[in-house]
């Protein structure tokens, strides 16, 4: 049994069909990249997984339960967490603070849940700024701190969205680096990303969408070369 | 260290001074402490969740009218009247928060079905005979009985609205630092992000709602029992609901002594207008008004929000 299953997976906007018949299966320790060219769905399967849509049709199972229709907070204390393209902090709360709202899903004591958050908090680097505001930390900080959020909901998979767009060449390796550790502890991700040397380094399995359609899938190595998922980039005739 | 000297002089002064004062100035301490309560109240709401009721009014006046209603009608003691007056407050608080909530409205919308469910039960009130439609209810008041929450003097009530305040700062005080109270801020601050931390936010928000409504149908039986007297406009009017969100929004929404340094600031400030230009009808609100608008110009974090400023400053430097 996979730990996340999708099938038939289909969303319509109206007239627009943003996901259309999307299969993917995901097992424990797996570390998938979604890509594709803007607009391909990607975040709206990322929308579709964590239960801030609903499907047109189709089927999502976690560990081997549906979770369609269920909302985002119940799929969240089931194991499965994401973070959000544009960070979205609670801006009035220290980066503490932030974090221990993820950990009081596992600790319903304050002590327990601010040690919990403050373990996270020293995991992902951030620890020197746990009492700032989060309003005023830097763009890679605040990436950080989306991760961390996440973290203390101490999910079994996590669904990073874009968690290293806008950072440089250092944050980026930073980022890369804080993922694989993040694996390390037996978290399962699906990555959306646009830095290509960043998902081809971390992913074992690459799936790529184009018009809400999966085109491709397979090792890293093997999709670069697909000659549909190089035009889907460049435009055909590249 | 400086703060902690301060507030405790501040609580031995409001125990110990008040049968000193001159009848006037401890009717306006009463007062003080009376919106001080119907701020904290509120702010568990408005300034804690976000959810910014314009309507309070209507938890209030459920209070008021089902505490007096028994009072009158069947001899119950305000003391529990008021229990049950809160429970059905506390009821009716969810009803109006799942309709709106459910429906995901946010804002300003929220704060007009609010506004909008206080106005209804005034006018339920003022059109129905069984209630003492606009004419009101008189709370029997001639005789001093502690047990039917009737006392001889202003005393006792002073005693009785400090503790009541007392016990909501508590628990608001303790709220913020639990589960609750981070669930809380996290729905004020980003309901989406709130989820995907595994918050509830619909949940989140009727605790909210359900707390908030109550405390202040505690606040309406108060009101019926001091003043003797309760009628629609009075009880369902919306100088009620405003009467509750700007002690905590000029002191401070969503900080636990925010109402009360709001409440010290503004009660005594309309009763200065209204005093400084008794006898032109009107003025004294336009005053107060204008007087407000600074307020939340130049301080949109309230009192509370300045000093952390201010003290947040002094530790950079």
């Amino acid at each position: 049994m996979s730990l996340l299953e999708m099938s038939a997976l289909t969303k319509r906007f109206g007239g627009l069909l943003a996901v259309s018949n999307f299969d993917l299966n995901l097992d424990a320790g797996e570390i998938v990249g979604l890509i594709g060219p803007n607009g391909a769905g990607k975040t709206t399967v990322f929308h579709l997984i964590a239960g801030f849509h609903a499907p047109t049709s189709g089927e999502i199972r976690f560990k081997g339960g549906s979770i369609v229709g269920s909302k985002p907070h119940a799929i969240c204390r089931l194991g499965l967490t994401r973070t959000f393209q544009i960070v979205q902090p609670f801006a009035g709360l220290s980066v503490i603070e932030n974090v221990m709202v993820g950990a009081f899903n596992r600790e319903r004591d304050a002590v327990a849940a601010r040690r919990l958050a403050g373990e996270i908090v020293d995991f992902v680097g951030l620890g020197p700024r746990r009492d700032m505001p989060a309003r005023s930390l830097t763009l890679s900080d605040r990436k950080r701190l989306e991760i961390a959020r996440g973290l203390a909901t101490r999910p079994e998979m996590l669904l990073l969205d874009e968690a290293m767009s806008g950072l440089n060449p250092t944050e980026i390796d930073e980022i890369i680096g804080l993922i694989r550790r993040i694996h390390a502890r037996g978290v399962s991700l699906l990555i959306i990303e646009h830095v290509m040397q960043a998902i081809m380094a971390l992913s074992h399995r690459l799936v790529v969408l184009h018009h809400g359609e999966k085109l491709a899938e397979g090792a890293p190595g093997e999709v670069a070369r697909d000659r549909r998922v190089i035009e889907a980039y460049l435009g055909e005739g590249a | 260290m400086g703060a902690k000297v301060a507030a405790a002089l501040a609580v031995a002064a409001l125990v110990a001074l008040p049968p000193l004062l001159p009848k006037y100035h401890l009717e306006v301490l009463i007062s003080v402490l009376f919106w001080a309560y119907l701020g904290i109240a509120w702010n568990l709401l408005g300034g804690y969740a976000g959810q910014f009721s314009f309507g309070h009014a209507a938890f209030f006046g459920i209070g008021a009218y089902t505490s007096t209603l028994l009072l009158l009608q069947v001899g119950l003691t305000p003391w529990v009247g008021m229990i049950l007056g809160g429970a059905l407050a506390a009821a009716f608080g969810l009803f109006e928060g799942y309709l709106s909530f459910r429906y995901g409205l946010k804002g300003p919308y929220f704060s007009l079905v609010t506004l909008a469910f206080a106005e209804m039960l005034r006018v339920v009130g003022v059109n129905t005979k069984a209630v003492g439609s606009s004419l009101g209810l008189v709370v029997p008041s001639a005789k001093a009985a502690p047990a039917m929450f009737m006392f001889s003097g202003k005393l006792p009530y002073y005693y009785i609205i400090l503790a009541m305040g007392a016990l909501a700062l508590a628990l608001t005080w303790k709220i913020g630092r639990s589960r609750l109270g981070f669930s809380l801020a996290a729905v004020r601050e980003n309901e989406d992000a709130a989820e995907t931390a595994g918050v509830d936010a619909l949940a989140t928000k009727l605790r909210a709602m359900a707390l908030s409504s109550f405390l202040t149908a505690l606040g309406g039986t108060f009101y019926a029992q001091y003043f003797a007297y309760i009628d629609p406009t009075i009880s369902f009017g919306p100088s009620v609901s405003i009467g509750a969100l700007l002690p905590a929004i000029v002191g401070g929404a969503g900080m636990v002594l925010g109402p009360v340094l709001g409440s010290f600031v503004l009660t005594p400030l309309s009763e200065l207008t209204r005093y400084a230009l008794r006898g032109r009808a009107g003025a004294d609100i336009m005053l107060y008004g204008a007087i407000l608008m600074l307020v939340i110009s130049f301080l949109p974090q309230g009192i509370v929000g300045l000093v952390r400023e201010r003290r947040a400053r002094a530790g950079q430097r």
